[in-house]
């Protein structure tokens, strides 16, 4: 019998050990489909370990564009013999399992709704290399080529893609082709392609699309934001972000003979430090950025705080991972949105950013560093596992045009014409105050920055009504952001409204287009800032249900908007996904399913 | 400033320094510390030595931390920036300032509880990395602010006014400092203006991290008789190691030499710090074994406090953090969109990997 062909749209999984190598092959697979033009999104599901834990990689091929995880998994690769069982439960009805033929599990399986397809790939390997190592890195390279021949990759595509993988080293790019087309043999002469019905066909999808990780995004944001200062403690999932940047920076920012670099990396000693050095380079007048997950926010607080009080600029991006605590460091979630709106003791309010895909990753990133300037205030751009360490495909990136908006710094020649300045002083009336950078030569200029009470000309103070001046307008300040910040954008019509952020764009988006499909209408509104522009709040009076769909247990952004619009807070309710898995369409389909149905009378 | 008369500024006469400064454009607000307080005699040195040495006041970075002696950062230096972060956390606050504006002198004034206790691990890596920053401890051995808990570098068996003993031994800076690879490390103390003027402009004109333990006196929470950060004591137990002076490359050089008794230890700037022995004591500042004897009797003689300049090695043999990365003398804060923008091209280039 042969099967219906289903071209360019399932998931395919391999499941493979921490540390073995494979991320080279299904970096391969992945970036082969997406240059024959049909969209992908891959993510790597990995456990909190360097060698030896079971890992997943996932491709989503998918014609119509959607990135978010599915649940289902049409082609799996067995590989590792430690979660053959989980491997076989997770496998999709009618999909195909290409099993490793060393997996002795595998010789009996009971699911006849399954294809099954042995493949001894250390076997196949074997001639190419004696030595074990070798040979278990190239059993890798065994199912490329199976997975080639079964879903009819373009050769010529492959091939570029294996070089520029080993950029270009001849020996090494050959022995890898060389397993490839040994894979590819073994499953023309053994394998039966009939039963095999997926297929990758060549769209032009793809052009001129970029396929990146969100850190590898904001790391090109920052650098094109002019940062020059980035101060880090490795934590997962963001330290790739600051790794990322460096390796921009090395080649961007140092002169030809290496003399000079214009930028500077400092690996703190913890994050208390690596804020410490943002908030002091930001005070001396130099762009400055850290990367950090949930805990590092947690030891960053009391810092913070003092950069709001005393209005330095600085820039937090928090690669968000599940909490609390330790938490799960490898798996996603958004939920330090509450943490770090109000990071620190005392009356806070901060900037939060919230960028959904690589393009915004990169420009909220970028746009963050004038935001810190502008409103002299430490601001964060709020990412998440799932964006930061997957692989998205987006719009290409904008160059930026025009200076950098450095906010209201006073030198020499404006001091001498002003004739005064008080540091904390509200000249415009917009709430943001004018500074001076240290080493400013004008008798004005010098001030002294404290946490503790001060008056609007920086002096200490204990008084009521002059503490109550500057605190008061930090808020002014901090709530008129919005006039620059990202507004929210508005999709769909109808009277069900959905409201979201972030990473969970991509299954929301999904969703919306299926009830639309089955006749059920939705709007949209995506918040990508923190304070929320006055827009929310009429998009929630103005829809009959609403549904705030977010990656963490509790609602946190559900709760940010009830206390915005209290009259509606009844209105709002929760579509929560915070098992720590990338977030599917499929609890926004049910929610929205069930929230639609007529009430039943008896 | 004006508490206590200071023996020292009467032998200053010139009105201005050499770039046309007077003392006064070196002061700062007034001292809201107790009267007779070893801090402010440190603040009087700090203006005096930043005076004498001619630093651009609008160049000075005053970092600092928080407690008694983190206030004094507001006394000295008024056309300088001051910046009073958070408690322990200066050190990469003061880092930050440094890499981003390498032509800040960085004058970071800090406390036994800011330094040894909650900031010692910040401390400790700002002395790694080699920041090119002066760092005094005002070093009382009390917590004054919160009124008079121990602090980490209280000795065993110091005895507070309240009557409680301690029970820990304390932390040495110098040690650690010197364990750890600094390359400026002195002891003083906050009565011997001399001594401290010296040292502050040697720091100054170090380039990397130079620390001054400055044992300065808290006359209200430990200052009993037998209290060893006590005036009363200091002034019984307080041996200096040599006399000192700092001779800048600018300043004419009519060191008094006796032959055989005063070490001239040159400065990569051009500067000399001059060391007259005194007494008995063989201590070489350029010998970090001797300066670690001297630490180890000090800690095997109770009581003894041993100041001046333990430890110097110039920067040419590890350079301050700037040099290591390579900063350009043009301030990273200074750049524009042009200078640090990749070009069209070049940002095309990046993009280009990820298609």
């Amino acid at each position: 019998m042969t099967l219906p062909l289903v071209i360019n749209d399932f998931t395919l999984a391999v499941a493979t050990v921490n540390g073995s190598g494979s991320a080279s092959s299904n970096t391969i697979l992945a970036k082969t489909i997406f240059r024959m033009g049909v969209p992908i999104a891959a993510k790597n599901l990995f456990p909190s370990n360097i060698q030896g834990l079971p890992t997943w990689y996932i491709v989503r091929v998918c014609e119509s564009g959607w990135q978010a995880r599915t649940g289902q998994r049409e082609i799996s690769v067995a590989f590792n013999a430690a979660t053959f069982a989980e491997d076989l439960a997770n496998a999709a009805s009618g999909g195909v399992l290409i099993v490793d033929s060393d997996i002795k599990a595998a010789e009996k399986v009971l699911r006849e709704d399954l294809t099954v397809m042995h493949v001894p790939m250390a076997a196949v390997a074997k001639e190419f290399g004696p030595d074990p190592r070798l040979r278990k890195l190239l059993a890798n390279m065994v199912y490329v080529g199976v997975l080639a021949e079964l879903l009819e990759l373009d050769r010529d595509i492959l091939a570029e893609v294996v070089s520029e993988q080993f950029s270009g080293k001849e020996k090494v790019v050959k022995l890898n082709l060389d397993v490839v087309h040994a894979g590819i043999r073994y499953a023309r002469e053994h394998l039966d392609r009939a039963a095999f019905p997926y297929r990758v066909q060549k769209r032009g999808l793809t052009t001129g699309k970029l396929l990146t990780e969100g850190n590898t995004a904001a790391a090109i944001g920052a650098l094109m934001a002019g940062a020059t200062v980035c101060a880090w403690y490795p934590i997962t999932p963001s330290s790739s972000l600051c790794e990322n940047f460096i390796e921009l920076a090395r080649k961007h920012r140092v002169d030809a003979d290496g003399s000079e670099a214009r930028y500077v990396q400092i690996q703190a000693e913890d994050e208390l430090a690596s804020i410490g050095l943002v908030l002091g380079a930001g005070w001396a007048g130099a762009r400055a950025f850290t990367a950090t997950a949930g805990p590092g926010i947690s030891l960053m607080a009391e810092l913070v705080g003092f950069g709001y009080y005393a209005e330095i600029p600085g820039v937090i991006v928090d690669v968000q991972r599940a909490g609390p605590s330790t938490g799960m460091p490898t798996r996603t979630q958004q939920s330090d949105l509450r943490a770090a709106s109000h990071l620190s003791h005392g009356d806070t309010e901060h900037i939060l950013l919230l960028p959904a895909g690589p393009e915004e990753l990169y420009e909220f990133t970028r746009q963050s560093f004038d935001l810190a300037e502008r409103y002299q205030t430490p601001v964060f751009v709020m990412t998440d596992l799932e964006m930061g360490m997957n692989i998205w495909m987006s719009e290409p990136f904008g160059y930026p045009e025009g200076a950098l908006d450095r906010g209201k710094v006073l030198d020499e020649a404006a001091l001498r014409k002003l004739g005064e300045f008080a540091r904390y002083r509200d000249t415009d009336g917009d709430g943001i105050p004018y500074r001076t950078l240290p080493g400013t030569h004008h008798p004005l200029a010098p001030y002294f920055t404290r946490g503790s009470g001060h008056t609007d000309r920086a002096t200490y103070t204990e008084d009521a009504d002059e503490y109550r001046v500057v605190v008061d307008r930090i808020k002014r300040k901090i709530r008129g952001s919005v006039s620059h910040t990202p507004a929210p954008e508005f999709e769909g019509e109808g009277e069900i409204g959905l409201i979201h952020f972030g990473s969970t764009r991509y299954p929301v988006d999904e969703a919306r287009a299926i009830l639309a499909a089955e006749g059920i209408a939705t709007r949209s509104c995506r918040v990508r800032a923190l304070p929320l522009h006055a827009e929310v709040a009429e998009f929630v009076r103005s829809c009959r249900q609403i549904h705030v769909v977010e990656q963490n247990r509790d609602g946190q952004l559900a709760d940010i908007i009830r206390l915005e619009v209290p009259d509606c807070a009844t209105k709002i309710r929760s579509i929560l996904e915070y098992g720590g898995l990338p977030m599917t369409a499929q609890p926004v389909l049910e929610a929205l399913r069930v929230a639609q149905r007529k009430p039943v009378h008896v | 400033m004006s508490r206590s008369g200071s023996p020292f500024m009467s032998e200053t006469t010139a009105a201005t320094n050499h770039i046309g400064l007077k003392r006064e454009d070196y002061s700062g607000s007034k001292s809201t510390l107790c009267i007779g307080c070893g801090h402010d005699q440190i603040t009087r040195w700090i203006i005096q030595a930043g005076y004498e040495s001619g630093i651009d006041p609008y160049n000075v970075a005053k970092t600092s931390g928080i407690g008694c002696s983190s206030k004094t950062g507001a006394y000295f230096i008024d056309r300088g920036y001051g910046i009073n972060s958070v408690h322990g956390r200066m050190p990469s606050v003061a880092t930050g300032a440094s890499v981003a504006n390498r032509n800040l002198v960085v004058i970071a004034v800090s406390g036994d509880g800011d330094t040894a206790s909650i900031g010692i691990g910040q401390f400790i890596h700002a002395v790694r990395r080699n920041t090119n920053m002066v760092y005094v401890v005002e070093n009382n051995g009390v917590y004054g602010l919160t009124k008079g808990q121990f602090s980490a570098t209280s000795e065993k068996g110091a005895r507070l006014k309240s009557g409680d003993v301690n029970q820990y031994a304390d932390i040495d800076l110098c040690q650690l400092a010197l364990e750890l690879g600094c390359g400026f490390v002195a002891r003083s103390y906050s009565g011997d203006g001399k001594q401290m003027v010296a040292l502050l402009r040697a720091a100054i004109a170090h380039r990397g991290f130079a620390l001054i333990d400055a044992i300065s006196p808290c006359v209200t929470f430990n200052n009993l008789p037998d209290s060893t950060k006590g005036f009363a004591w200091l002034r019984e137990h307080n041996v200096t190691l040599h006399e000192l002076g700092y001779v800048a490359p600018y300043e004419s050089k009519h060191v008094e030499q006796e032959p055989g008794t005063a070490l001239e230890v040159d400065m990569p700037d051009g500067s000399h710090i001059v060391v007259h022995k005194l007494g008995d004591s063989e201590h070489d500042p350029r010998d970090r074994k001797s300066a670690m004897a001297v630490l180890e009797r000090d800690r095997n003689e109770p009581g003894h406090v041993y100041t001046g300049l333990l430890y110097y090695r110039p920067d040419t043999e590890l350079p301050p953090l700037e040099e290591l990365r390579r900063l350009p003398a043009k301030p990273l804060a200074s750049f524009g969109a042009e200078e640090l923008r990749p070009d069209r091209a070049a940002f095309d280039g990046i993009l280009a990997q990820y298609r």
